[in-house]
């Protein structure tokens, strides 16, 4: 499915390899910690049409703030050997389907010369003296740790190879490594694991050696599968919800019928402890814990509690109210319209859930003088001092072991169910495996809010002169330690000023890639109390895909092709090189039926570029296509290359399932997926409410095209397809219907569920699974 | 407590239940069988898919006493040995394709897959990418496009 253009000729070679500098760190066995980090961050240049100034994110964006933030206490980062000859890193940072563990153990493979399959990589425990070098997201974790863990790595190699020169008194110069083994002149060889204990220090000195330059990479930039595949498709790869604590027994929580509802009283408490395998009830400030033998007791036992809720944090609020409240909000724009050469379109994108598949989990044992807590969790240090606050202990009493995720999509940036869990088993006393139901993922965890996205732009005689997008939300809570993180380094920020840190996130993520003279991106939000949080690519889908519409029509209203008109003003080679790319491979222009289209867009974030051409099927015998059960269908994506040039790439399958699944959640927001606020809870309680996209919606023709590497520093890739996809689908979309869609998903309007009641909070599994068999 | 017996995985197994328990939780919260995931209990995304007498169906929609002492009910743990390999075809192909992601669907999707095969090939049939269009189970990683392959070339290794 991908195709893989050549590498450049080229290179530094030998000379061009690196120096870098670490500890040996006093242990049993070989350790090397890592004091260095940094990162390059190409220029970007700009020439044509009527140029616009550099937006924040050309010069610095979140990633570099990210990188900024871990540089002082990268150091801290170790490899250690074992006599067994295996390599361990815990990483600190969070699997949660992206691939990083894959990605680590392909860096410390190639740079200590060891088989993927003895480099083990495990998720460090909250490390708090790490400060927010422990944050997975902003696509941030390749970038930041590319060449620290290399380093790492080296320098056990080096120390290793020292060790054997040594022991065979030869110049370490002489020696070779390849597969785990050192060999040296005459045919000597020593593994190793069975150097490990001799090449231990005594005590931790600094240390040197060199990175491999690229041209000799053998690992890195290699096709590489998940090294958890097989975990995977055997059923052993355990999340949280699989992870066997003594004393830990399932627990839910039958929660009120609004949004962060308050529990006044429960009614019925001595009924709900006597069903049968209850052992535990207790209020908690959101709802009513329980806790049994089984999840299925749990949930049956939420069927009988009786409740007085008090009011929650949006009551009053449903689509239209906050609707309404976001255009008061939209700043005005600034530049005049010119007469009869303006176009002003807004686009209103509904709430969307961030949801990943595994329903939110933790485990949670609190006693008296400590806590241990289990969860997936991108941030633990904030969990950890959050969890220790509100439990009233030190926070070295508290420890948060970091659980691989069943996605993640900007969820587990947060921690509440973590501090959920801990606050019912200091309640109970006893150990809890806290699950949220289906029902409280939808409806009470966090969402990507409603906002609104008004583009102006004035053009004149082949010229744009003015570029003005007002983006307004519901605002989105960052409450997870960016908020730390840009505290902490304000001063060496280009946006400074008075901004919020939502602004400043949106400053540095949000930058027109065309050359569309004054260009303005503002954001503004409305303090509603909902329940927010990023969500895969945070702001760039809906605010790329308004303005991908918005240059579709320019194209339209100038008389130019969409790909012609983004050749004439996109600021960026590397943006016109994919844009060229998707466009010749998806044989850009050819002719289709009636009713169906392609679509194309660009977008650069996370430095890399991508551009997505999607082809849209929207004749009524597709958009009425019969699926058995409830589901939607509408039009379907038949169709889509993904140009993307990653700077550097790690792994080729790695980037290319990133691009796949980013394309999946794009066609989902473009076309079917949303929640529907009434009265102050989303109407939304199963996957056959939210549409994500399924496999009758999924197109059956992808290709990902990843471009020659540009760079030696990788970019983003976790969240980078989304936007661009979006944006594609959307445009494909209008060019096949003629009409411009201006509320995402396109199918907001039509309620195509039942929904289920808002109490029980969580409804009652059925029983008529033998009848579906097949 | 009424104690409930059935094949489990290749094994006769009994278990203390409350009848009303779904397998779901009979399988993951008493018998420590994690294999099958829990993503709604509402029969809906698919997540615990496993086989009752080689048929595919979700556990969370099954009370326990509803499950007879001859049924033979194979999990994602059970389903090499239904071929005496140590991977059946269709794990093989998951793993060359490369299709997980966060992985937390994949039990279930290899479960589904496999009975979707089965079902084309008992009429008489090659799966197509109509009968793909037909499984609900969520990917929410949208792993779905190597889904889509990995089916294919599992279903030729199964043979007929």
């Amino acid at each position: 499915m991908t195709e893989r253009s050549e590498k450049p000729a080229g290179g530094r070679g030998l000379l061009g390899r690196r120096k870098v500098l670490g500890y040996l760190i006093a242990a049993p066995t070989l350790a090397v910690g890592v004091s260095w980090v940094a990162n390059e961050s190409g220029s970007r240049s700009a020439d044509a049409a009527v140029p616009s100034l550099p937006q924040p994110p050309d010069i610095f964006d979140l990633g570099d703030l990210q990188n900024l933030a871990a540089a002082p206490t990268s150091g801290l980062i170790t490899v250690e050997l074992k006599t067994d000859g295996t390599a361990h890193f815990a990483v600190p940072r969070c699997e949660v389907g992206q691939g990083i563990t894959t990605a680590f153990a392909m860096m410390v493979a190639e740079e200590l010369d060891l088989p993927m399959n003895k480099v083990e990589i495990t998720l460090a425990d909250a490390r708090p003296e790490l400060l927010m070098n422990q944050l997975t997201g902003g696509s941030n974790s390749m970038r930041s740790m590319y060449l620290p863990v290399r380093t790492a790595a080296a320098l056990a190699r080096q120390r290793l190879v020292e060790t054997a020169a040594e022991h065979w008194a030869v110049d370490a110069g002489r020696l070779t490594t390849r597969k785990g083994v050192v060999s040296g002149p005459s045919g000597r060889t020593a593994t190793y694991g069975s150097l490990a204990k001799a090449a231990a220090a005594l005590t931790t000195v600094t240390f040197s050696a060199e990175l491999k330059d690229p041209s000799e990479f053998k690992v890195l930039g290699q096709p590489r599968n998940r090294v958890d595949g097989h975990d995977i498709v055997t059923g052993r790869k355990e999340f949280a919800m699989d992870l066997q604590v003594p004393g830990a027994k399932p627990t839910m929580v039958a929660r009120p019928p609004t949004i962060n509802g308050t529990l006044r009283s429960i009614n019925n408490l001595a009924a709900l402890r006597a069903l049968p395998g209850i052992t535990d009830v207790v209020g908690i400030t959101h709802g009513v814990a329980i806790r049994g033998e089984t999840f299925g007791q749990c949930i049956d036992a939420i069927q009988k509690v009786d409740a007085t809720w008090g009011p929650g944090t949006v009551d009053d609020e449903s689509d239209a109210t906050v609707l309404a409240k976001l255009r008061a909000a939209q700043l005005p724009m600034a530049v005049p319209p010119v007469l009869a050469q303006t176009i002003d379109a807004e686009f209103v994108f509904a709430f969307a859930s961030n949801s990943p598949l595994e329903p939110d989990c933790a485990i949670a044992d609190v006693r008296p003088d400590g806590a241990e807590i289990w969860s997936c969790l991108k941030v633990p240090i904030v969990a950890q001092e959050d969890i220790a606050k509100q439990l009233g202990l030190p926070v070295d009493a508290v420890q948060v072991h970091v659980v691989q995720g069943g996605g993640s999509f900007g969820r587990h940036l947060f921690h509440d169910v973590a501090a959920e869990a801990a606050e019912i088993s200091q309640k109970m006393g006893k150990a809890v495996k806290l699950s949220w139901s289906r029902t409280d993922n939808f409806r009470q965890g966090r969402t990507h809010p409603m906002c609104t996205s008004r583009v102006r732009v004035n053009y004149l005689a082949g010229n744009v002169l003015s570029y003005e997008q007002r983006h307004t939300s519901v605002q989105t809570d960052f409450g997870h330690g960016l908020g730390e993180m840009i505290t902490a380094f304000a001063a060496d920020l280009p946006v400074g000023g008075n901004l919020s840190f939502a602004e400043t996130i949106f400053a540095l993520t949000q930058s027109s890639p065309y050359d569309f003279g004054v260009t303005t991106q503002l954001l503004n939000e409305i303090p509603l109390k909902f329940n927010t949080g990023s969500m895969r690519n945070i702001y760039s889908p809906n605010v790329v895909c308004a303005e991908e519409l918005v240059v579709d029509q320019l194209a339209k209203k100038m008389g130019q092709d969409p790909v012609r008109f983004r050749q004439n003003f996109l600021k960026d080679q590397r943006l016109l090189a994919v844009l060229n790319k998707a466009a010749e491979v998806g044989h850009w222009g050819k002719a289709m039926p009636k009713g169906t289209a392609q679509g194309i867009a660009v977008h650069s974030e996370y430095r890399a570029a991508v551009a997505t051409l999607v082809e849209i099927d929207c004749r009524p015998e597709t958009v009425n296509r019969p699926v058995e059960g409830e589901a939607v269908t509408g039009p379907r994506v038949t169709k889509a290359v993904i140009a993307v040039d990653p700077g550097f790439c790690i792994n080729p399958r790695g980037l290319e399932a990133q691009m796949i699944g980013g394309l999946q959640d794009a066609i989902a927001l473009a076309l079917t997926s949303s929640l529907h606020i009434k009265n102050g809870i989303p109407l939304e309680g199963s996957w056959d409410n939210y549409f994500y996209t399924r496999e009758w919606n999924t197109p059956l023709d992808v290709q990902v095209v990843i471009m020659p590497n540009t760079g030696d520093s990788p970019s983003g890739a976790g969240e980078l397809s989304v936007a661009p996809a979006f944006a594609a689908v959307a445009c494909a979309y209008a060019r096949a219907t003629g009409t411009l869609p201006k509320y995402f998903p396109i199918n907001h309007g039509t309620l195509s569920f039942e929904p289920l009641p808002v109490q029980p909070s969580t409804p009652q599994s059925p029983t008529d699974g033998l009848d579906h068999t097949f | 407590m009424p104690t409930h017996t059935f094949k489990l995985n290749g094994k006769q197994i009994s278990v203390e239940a409350e009848d009303g328990v779904r397998l779901l939780w009979v399988l993951r919260d008493l018998l420590g069988v994690t294999g099958p995931k829990y993503g709604c209990a509402l029969e809906v995304c698919k997540s615990c898919t496993s086989h009752i007498n080689g048929k595919a169906f979700n556990p969370c929609s099954v009370q326990v006493k509803d499950i007879e002492p001859s049924d033979e009910v194979t999990t994602i743990e059970g389903l090499p040995a239904t071929v005496g390999k140590d991977l059946h075809p269709m794990q093989e192909a998951w793993l060359k394709y490369d299709v997980a992601q966060c992985g937390y669907c994949q039990p279930g999707q290899i479960m589904a897959a496999v009975a979707k095969v089965k079902q084309a090939r008992a009429e008489g049939r090659d799966i197509t990418d109509a009968d793909l269009d037909e499984l609900r189970n969520i990917c929410r990683c949208g792993t779905y496009s190597r889904i889509r392959e990995a089916v294919k070339a599992g279903a030729e290794d199964m043979g007929a």
